[in-house]
């Protein structure tokens, strides 16, 4: 890939941040190269979607009701609609919303998956050990294993 | 169609096909079909033909069998659909929830798996159950298929 020119002129006047950009840019860019982490898993897209309160406030309404049309999910929120919109696309790009079309009607529905990935990969990896010993206790105080599942 | 209860989307870097077989095969689902809390993996249990029964069955020995449904469709590769029920409630169909598995090539190399759940609000107490199981299956899945690790097996404690 060539470097695009732009990037060039701005390196002549601000030194090593561009640098470090356009290093970047070669390395996402070489053909064939597999990139697992950008399209497979976007973690990056699952936790800056997390970041914002009107997203998260989104995913709680759909956790309270499930499959709401934008209509539906723009009376709990004090906002235009193509505010809401542009905040439910970030949360569907990152996997968290997912679309089911009913007639013409488009359904938002909280996807758990990615959510659960985090779960897997920041908090059951580092508690496993503690909840393991917690459910050791539990046995131990209650004297027989708890099979009501 | 009815509003689906729940719908549950992931991406996985593999084939359809083998997507597929992760579905229908009972070799490849006690590699990853592992619920939250339990104690083994579960296998679904079918000649999935339309109109067929499948049996959720637990892939200890005991082949115990904890759900039980019919298959409604199947499109090789594409899309399978099942009903879904407790044994004791396999005549009833009043209390039957449906499941509806789509596999989609995505390009990339990614494969985009949809799980739909509908009906389930007749059976509150499956809500809850089903709501906390489907994440953790397709997220074992795709550590499956795309790292060709089964999990570790869980084992009950003593």
């Amino acid at each position: 890939m060539s470097k695009p020119e732009k990037v060039r002129l701005i390196r002549m006047t601000s030194g090593s941040a561009i640098g470090i950009d356009v290093e970047r840019t070669k390395e996402t860019s070489k053909p064939g190269r597999v990139h697992p982490g950008a399209a497979i898993e976007n973690v990056d897209k699952v936790f800056k979607a997390l970041a914002d309160p009107t997203r998260r406030r989104l995913l709680d309404l759909l956790h309270d009701d499930n499959g709401q049309t934008l209509t539906a999910l723009c009376e709990g929120m004090a906002m235009t609609r193509q505010a809401v919109t542009q905040h439910l696309q970030l949360l569907e790009e990152a996997n968290l919303v997912a679309i089911v079309w009913r007639g013409r009607e488009k359904l938002h529905y909280l996807n758990p998956v990615p959510l659960y990935e985090i779960y897997k990969r920041w908090i059951e990896k580092f508690e496993r050990s503690r909840l393991g010993a917690l459910r050791n206790l539990k046995t131990r105080l209650e004297g027989i294993e708890d099979d009501k599942t | 169609m009815t509003k689906p209860s729940f719908v549950y989307v992931t991406y996985i870097a593999t084939t359809p096909e083998k997507v597929w077989q992760a579905f229908v095969d009972t070799d490849v689902m006690r590699q990853y079909w592992i619920g939250p809390g339990a104690e083994c993996a579960r296998v679904n249990v079918s000649d999935w033909k339309p109109g067929s029964r499948w049996e959720h069955q637990r892939a200890d020995g005991t082949k115990i069998v904890d759900i039980v449904g019919k298959v409604v469709e199947c499109i090789l590769l594409r899309r399978l659909v099942y009903t879904w029920s407790r044994p004791q409630d396999a005549e009833d169909e009043s209390k039957h929830s449906r499941v509806s598995i789509d596999i989609d090539a995505h390009g990339d190399g990614l494969v985009r798996l949809t799980v739909t759940h509908e009906d389930l609000e007749r059976d509150p107490q499956m809500l809850s159950g089903i709501s906390g199981g489907w994440p953790k299956v397709l997220s074992n899945l795709k550590t499956l298929l795309e790292t060709g690790r089964p999990l570790p097996q869980v084992s009950p404690a003593t």
